[in-house]
């Protein structure tokens, strides 16, 4: 495997894993920042458990619930023909999975402070409670958004834990630059190696760190 | 128009207890801060629902809590210019001025995009953004909002109250002109009895929570 070759998939499994959950997160943010329902404590714990519980029972639980034997593993095969064990796509869910408490934290905190009154104004104008959404409330939250989603992506570049736990350390399918260094690490010679691949994983996460404070920049000086 | 408001609501200490019809024209709402005129306002706007009562455009009704009526806020066709101009702050004030138009009907169109933007002076402010004007010109343009959603009445809740005494010259005159120009039923809620008292076709006055 080639450092570009593991950055690569490392990328494309960060990036696959931010977007694919960040509807799921926008979605869990609103319930939980806009809803009055009963349960929503629960939903509150159930999403930041990965935040808390050690990586390895999470990547454990998602070994045993989407793994090929899982209940929800096999329905995927047979129905889809969807694999996610030992595959790339498994080492994106365990990423996304990671990331998924971050990304709902700071688009909550950021719908949590739009403008109540913004909203109402938009009511007597004529839009209803989605078009406010969609107009008002959504726009206003972006910098919260795109803040959670780097957030996500930082995590999900990291993620070590779940990912060799659901996925295993397959060059080439599921070994991104994590899982990289730690194989290189317990190769005896290979310091060289591993302070390049060290070196490559400061650069990447400088470089989103980076985009994601331009991105915020943009945002805020389109509003004055 | 007539408006009919029957409504009881309490708020907070206060029991909000009024019965009141307005006739065409501006009726005007005074009365001490605290009195609860801007919930009168917001329990017509629909912006809360009231406890009891019945609110009615003519015919329309909007709230009648007996037989379980209640029509949401962006159905009533009521425009609402609130203390602060709670202008969107990330459109541009062509936007701002458009964002009822979205949603109002094509074919009933008393007030034309360029003629509101005249009325109210608002030409040289249209690519601004809201945060680049002042107290008066932000509420010049909430109005303008206001108006271009094509309300069938206009709320408007101490317009002048955000805008500090010596630009308020900015404002007033719109307002004389738009009563002049623009016959739109009108009520206007103020605890300043000079903006209103020559200009009003109807006087309301309120205290704690009652009209007296």
């Amino acid at each position: 495997m080639t450092d570009a070759a593991i950055i690569a998939l490392s990328l494309k499994i960060a990036v696959v894993a931010t977007v694919a959950s960040a509807p799921f997160a926008m979605l869990a943010a609103l319930v939980l920042a806009r809803g009055r329902f009963w349960g929503r404590s629960l939903l509150n714990a159930i999403v930041h458990l990965p935040l808390v519980l050690p990586p390895v029972v999470t990547g454990y639980a998602l070994l045993r619930v989407l793994g090929r034997h899982g209940p929800v593993g096999a329905l995927l095969e047979s129905t889809f023909g969807v694999v996610f064990a030992f595959r790339w796509t498994g080492a994106a869910v365990a990423a996304a999975v990671m990331g998924f408490p971050l990304m709902v934290r700071a688009i909550r905190l950021a719908i949590e402070s739009v403008d109540r009154d913004l909203e109402d104004a938009a009511g007597t104008l004529g839009a209803s409670p989605w078009w406010t959404l969609a107009t008002v409330t959504m726009p206003l939250a972006l910098p919260g958004v795109l803040a959670g989603m780097v957030l996500g992506f930082a995590k999900a570049l990291g993620e070590f834990g779940a990912t060799i736990t659901f996925v295993s350390n397959i060059p080439g399918e599921t070994q991104t630059l994590a899982l990289a260094i730690f194989s290189l690490i317990q190769t005896p010679g290979s310091d060289r190696a591993v302070m390049r691949l060290v070196g490559l994983s400061v650069g990447v996460s400088f470089a989103a760190l980076m985009l994601s404070e331009y991105l915020a920049r943009r945002v805020a000086r389109g509003r004055s | 128009m007539s408006v009919r408001i029957d409504v009881v609501h309490a708020l907070g200490q206060l029991q909000l207890n009024v019965s009141i019809t307005t006739s065409a024209g501006l009726t005007a709402v005074i009365g001490p801060s605290g009195a609860g005129k801007t919930s009168l306002l917001n329990i017509v706007a629909g912006v809360i629902r009231p406890d009891r009562g019945v609110v009615r455009l003519d015919d329309d009704v909007l709230v009648d809590t007996a037989k379980g009526i209640w029509r949401p806020t962006h159905t009533r066709r009521i425009g609402y210019v609130f203390q602060a101009p709670r202008l969107f702050p990330h459109l541009t004030v062509r936007r701002n001025l458009g964002y009822g138009r979205w949603f109002s009907p094509a074919v009933t169109d008393p007030f034309a995009f360029d003629d509101v933007v005249d009325l109210l002076d608002l030409g040289a402010l249209l690519a601004r953004m809201p945060a680049r004007l002042s107290g008066g010109e932000a509420q010049r343009v909430a109005l303008g909002r206001a108006l271009l959603s094509q309300p069938r009445l206009l709320l408007l809740d101490e317009p002048l109250a955000s805008v500090d005494q010596a630009r308020r010259d900015e404002v007033l005159p719109y307002l004389d002109r738009l009563r002049a120009e623009i016959r739109l039923p009108t009520i206007y809620v103020t605890h300043t009895p000079a903006e209103v008292e020559s200009r009003a076709e109807q006087i309301v006055a309120m205290d704690r929570g009652r009209v007296v």
